[in-house]
Order: C-alpha cells, then sequence, then structure tokens
C-alpha cells in the first residue's frame, strides 16, 4: 500500500495540550461522579434489582434490575462502583467478574422475551482480573455478552457514565445508539495499562492518556459514539440531579427513535453499526 | 460480495527452507521446554511440534493454511487490506514504523489472513492469525477481515473456521482496536442468523481481546495442548492480585477442566478433527479418513490442476457478480 493511503487516513488531529486527555481521566474517575445506582434511583419511578446469576452468585460489581422509566418498563444493567473504602472494595471497584456478565446476559434474555427496551451504564476500569475469574470463563463470559445484545430485538441504548475500559466495559456497550456524557472516557485499556505495556513504565500514564484520546469528544469524532450527553457545568459530581435530568433526556430521544424501527431491522442495523468501526486501507 | 479471489502462490516454508541456520533460526528451533534442536526441514514435517516433548512451537498464518487446507484449495480474500493510523498514535516508536517493520519481518499486510479453502474436500471460509505479526494483535485490519471471512461463509453457505493467536486488541488503534471485538461479534451473529456452523481452534496464545470476542464464540471450541488461553495474562493477574498464580493458570488443560473449550487436539490430529468436526457440524456424512499409504506424487498433480480449474471458475463467476 503506498504511504499516501497511510496518511490520507491520519483524520484524528492532536488539538490541545496532552493534558487534556488526562484532564478526563481525572474527572471520569472523580469519587463524587454519580454511579449507576445514582442515577437509576434518579431516573426511575421504580426500580426492582435482580441479584444473581443462576449459577455461581451475585457479582456486586453490575447491577441489573427492572425499572419504570417515564411510563415505561426498562431492563437496566450498568457497572457499579463504591464511594467509601468498605464499599468499594464490597463492589470491587466495579470489576466484574464472570458471574456480573452472566446475571447481565439473565436480564438481557428477560428483557428481550418481554418486550422491555435496555439501558446499559458503563463505568469501569476493567472485568476484574484474578485467577479465579479467568477460571469461571471470563472471556466467554464478556464474548457471550456481546453476542446476546448484538441479537436482541428489542431496542438498546448504552452510555459511558464514567470509566469505560476494556472489554470489561464493551461487554455491556453493544447497543443502538451508544452515548457518552461529556467528562467520561471510553478506551480500550487503561492509560496505566497501556503505559505498562508500551512504555514499560506505569508512570507514563499521562503519555498514554494523550496517545490513547479516550475524550468523549475523540470517541464521536473515531465515530464510536453517537452522540455526546451534556453534563452540569463543572462535571456531573457537581449536580447528580441535573446530571440524571440530562442523562434522562438522552435516553428517552433515543429510545422514541429506536422504538419505531421493527425489531429485525434493528438487530441488522446494530450489525452494520458495528461492522463500519475501524479504519483502514484498501 | 466484491470480492476478487486470488489463488495464494507464497509457497510456505519454503524460503524458510533456503534462510541459513542463523542464531536466531537456532533459537527459534530449539524446544523451550526440553532443548531438542531441529533443522528447519525437521520443524516443517514434525508440523512444528517437539518430536522429543511434543511441546507445540508457534507456526505462522500462512504454514497453518498450509498444514489444515487440502493442497492447492486456499484462495485469500481481502489480501490488499492494510492498517492507517487513525489516531496518529506515538508510544516509543510511531506506529506506521511498527506495521512497517512488521511487513517487513513477516511478508503478512497484518495480523490475519482469510480465505476460502477446502477440509477432506469440504469448502470452508478459513480465517487464520499470525502471532508474529505485532503480536498477532486486533486492529481494523484483522476486524475486517473476520467479517469478510463470515460474509463469505454465509455468502456460499460454508461453515467458517478460525485459528486464533494474539495478544489481544491493537492498543495503537485506541478505542477503535476495542470496537474490533464488537465487530468479530456481529460478524459471528451473522453466521449464526444464516444457520451455520462457526469452529474456533485456539492456539498459543490467545488473550485479551481476541479471546473475549469471536475466538469463544465458535460452536466448537478447540484449544491446541499447552496454549495460554485467557482473559488477564498470569503477570497482570499476580501484579493487581497479588493471587498465587497456579502453574497451570489459563493454560488449555486448565481451561478444559473449567468447561471451557471442547476439545484439546494435538497438531498432528488437528486436520483432521477439524475435518470431521466440520462434516458433522454440516450435517452431511461423516469425513473419511484418506486411505493410508495414499500415491501422494500422482494425488498432489490432479490437486493442483483441480485447484487451477477451481480458481479460474472463481474468478469468472465473481467478475460476475462483481460486474
Amino acid at each position: 500500500m503506498p504511504t499516501a493511503d497511510r496518511t490520507r487516513f491520519r483524520f484524528l488531529r492532536r488539538r490541545g495540550a496532552d493534558g487534556d486527555s488526562w484532564h478526563a481521566v481525572e474527572l471520569a474517575r472523580h469519587q463524587d461522579r454519580p454511579y449507576s445506582l445514582d442515577y437509576l434511583n434518579r431516573l426511575c419511578d421504580d426500580f426492582v434489582e435482580l441479584h444473581g446469576d443462576r449459577a455461581e452468585g451475585d457479582d456486586p460489581a453490575i447491577v441489573a434490575g427492572i425499572g419504570s422509566f417515564r411510563g415505561q418498563s426498562v431492563a437496566f444493567v450498568g457497572h457499579q462502583k463504591g464511594r467509601d473504602l468498605k464499599e468499594r472494595t464490597y463492589r470491587n471497584f466495579g470489576m466484574p467478574r464472570p458471574e456480573g456478565y452472566r446475571k447481565a446476559m439473565r436480564v438481557f434474555e428477560l428483557a428481550g422475551r418481554l418486550g422491555f427496551p435496555v439501558v446499559t451504564l458503563i463505568d469501569t476500569p476493567g472485568a476484574y482480573p484474578g485467577v479465579g475469574a479467568e477460571q469461571r470463563g471470563q472471556s466467554g463470559a464478556i464474548a457471550r455478552s456481546q453476542l446476546m445484545l448484538m441479537s436482541l430485538p428489542v431496542p438498546v441504548v448504552a452510555c459511558v457514565i464514567g470509566e469505560g475500559s476494556s472489554g470489561g466495559a464493551l461487554a455491556i456497550g453493544v447497543a443502538d445508539r451508544v452515548l457518552m456524557q461529556q467528562h467520561s472516557i471510553y478506551t480500550v485499556i487503561s492509560p496505566e495499562g497501556c503505559a505498562a505495556i508500551l512504555w514499560k513504565e506505569s508512570g507514563e500514564a499521562k503519555r498514554a492518556a494523550a496517545a490513547l484520546r479516550p475524550t468523549a469528544d475523540a470517541c464521536l469524532e473515531l465515530e464510536v459514539v453517537d452522540a455526546i450527553v451534556p453534563e452540569p457545568s463543572g462535571g456531573a459530581h457537581r449536580d447528580h440531579g441535573k446530571a440524571a435530568e440530562l442523562l434522562g433526556d438522552a435516553i428517552a430521544a433515543e429510545m422514541d427513535f429506536l422504538g419505531a424501527l421493527p425489531a429485525a431491522e434493528r438487530r441488522h442495523l446494530r450489525r452494520q453499526k458495528f461492522h463500519r468501526m475501524g479504519a483502514f486501507a484498501e | 460480495m466484491a470480492e476478487r479471489i486470488s489463488v495464494d502462490i507464497s509457497r510456505v516454508g519454503e524460503a524458510q527452507l533456503q534462510e541459513p541456520e542463523t542464531e536466531a533460526v537456532r533459537a527459534r528451533n530449539t524446544c523451550p521446554v526440553c532443548g531438542s534442536h531441529y533443522r528447519e526441514e525437521e520443524m516443517v514435517a514434525n508440523l512444528r511440534v517437539c518430536a522429543h516433548c511434543g511441546h507445540h512451537f508457534p507456526v505462522t498464518a500462512r504454514e497453518r493454511i498450509v498444514q489444515l487446507a487440502d493442497e492447492g484449495s486456499w484462495s485469500e480474500i481481502a489480501r490488499e487490506l492494510a492498517s492507517v493510523d487513525p489516531l496518529a498514535f506515538v508510544d516509543t516508536k510511531p506506529y506506521p514504523e511498527r506495521l512497517e517493520a512488521a511487513e517487513r519481518s513477516t511478508g503478512l499486510r497484518d495480523a490475519m489472513l482469510a480465505g476460502q479453502a477446502e477440509i477432506g474436500e469440504m469448502p470452508i471460509s478459513l480465517a487464520v492469525m499470525d502471532f508474529t505479526f505485532l503480536g498477532g494483535s486486533m486492529g481494523a485490519v484483522v476486524g475486517e477481515k473476520f467479517y469478510r471471512a463470515a460474509e463469505l461463509a454465509v455468502d456460499r453457505r460454508m461453515p467458517l473456521v478460525s485459528v486464533a493467536a494474539s495478544g489481544g486488541a491493537r492498543m495503537q488503534e485506541g478505542v477503535l482496536a476495542l470496537m474490533q471485538m464488537a465487530k468479530t461479534v456481529a460478524a459471528v451473529d451473522e453466521v449464526r442468523e444464516a444457520a451455520l456452523p462457526f469452529v474456533s481452534v485456539l492456539a498459543h496464545p490467545t488473550t485479551g481481546g481476541v479471546a473475549a470476542s469471536f475466538a469463544a464464540l465458535g460452536d466448537v471450541v478447540i484449544a491446541e495442548p499447552g496454549a495460554l488461553l485467557s482473559f488477564s495474562g498470569p503477570r497482570v493477574v499476580k501484579q493487581t492480585t497479588r493471587e498465587d498464580v497456579p502453574d497451570d493458570f489459563g493454560l488449555s488443560e486448565s481451561n478444559y477442566r473449567h468447561g471451557h473449550v471442547d476439545l484439546i487436539v494435538p497438531r498432528a490430529e488437528l486436520r483432521e478433527t477439524v475435518a470431521r468436526v466440520v462434516a458433522l457440524l454440516s450435517g452431511g456424512m461423516p469425513y473419511r479418513r484418506a486411505p493410508l499409504l495414499p500415491d501422494l506424487g500422482a494425488q498432489r498433480a490432479v490437486g493442483r490442476v483441480l485447484s487451477g480449474a477451481r480458481s479460474v471458475f472463481r474468478t469468472m463467476r465473481n467478475d460476475g457478480a462483481d460486474g
């Protein structure tokens, strides 16, 4: 392939200082940022959380359940982090084990069968890298969760609300419409993990963050997400209520649009959406 | 489908046979487990399995295709696809420089070859990864090639077979590399919707984004012995969790014990096993082993003539479809 073709595809130009990306990473991880349950409690008139994967156990790093959202039943699945040390440990810092993804799949299946739209909220540093998690099938759970979302007959809306990191995030990120909150990040690997592998030094995380371009603006430009959900001035952590209202409006708008499409058409379009992702020369 | 089918004429092994035994080749052909050393032609003849201890050495995509496919049956698709640098990514080196170095050292455009082949005279769509190209990492080209292999399967009503060998998503393509996981899952969804079987072979190593996308979704999952198959590698697990990592962590045998793979198949039996599985999943006649001691010379000559004729036919058929 001639070099000219290569440069033609360099459509994402560096703008602003490298510090911007790191600032985004810090905001996305802000300890006062609303987590899934903070949103669900504000978005739903009623919400029943469901527990357990019906095989191994219940994973507190993923919350799942059925809620009443603006007059209709909706299946919600989201990563859940903790705020104080005790809850953080209980939630395993938002890093799911296979049981979490299996619980999610159970709820996706239920929604597909009963005809409820699915909304997922993404906020994880990644799937948990533990011996037990691997032995219980971490890779397979992440793959099958994506496959189930890909084939669902009902509308699916995903929104990155904090950290969207690696396969652990994408496992619940396959959707008809993918949104990102203004100050969230979406990345193939955490900046620390990237630095450890490519620079052989996790201290290079800031440089890795700049290279990975994880900001909502960059993801929109790369056509990985469809729209950016605005946050209250300064960030979602400043005003949880306002942040939830803005998120709710964005989700409702997408659901109205998606509800008008026939199920088979939606599944086809969902596949096409992911088919188009990525740049290459031919 | 607007695919130009061309017959891949690259003869695997031949270039390597002429290679003088340098220090690098010597190291590559020395068994890391038992220290036995082999000449290159012995390695090719033994399918790169240590004759002494059974250790399975890595296999390039080209050589894997020669090991698996009927002679002369391989025709490659999407061979012009090449990676670009959408993020203008620079770590200790710019990404385009890494790509060029990988192209030079492997003679490949990217970490996957896709095409049509026959295994035991059954036509299949085949996607094979190559770990020597940037650690078999999955970027947009791997995602697109896998998707085209799936479309080829659906188009011609053939089973899909993949051979994975990958460290995971290609970090240099950032979040777009992550999305290739979903893209390959969408491809598998196409194959499933068409009610066609998908057989996934996992070679050492299959980790990260490839382990957690298409490679895990085979209707039948076959692993090579001793391969590392995990989402997180043992080093990351140890560093992050400070857990004691068992000696067989993430290996094929451990995955088999925990129920994540159907079969562990030594390389010498892989071709026949894939053929049997594909035949059974296709609902047709069971695969019959070729008669023992066949007249190889005559069979190969016939095979070459037939494959030549087939490729002409394919080209004609495709020209028609393109127009």
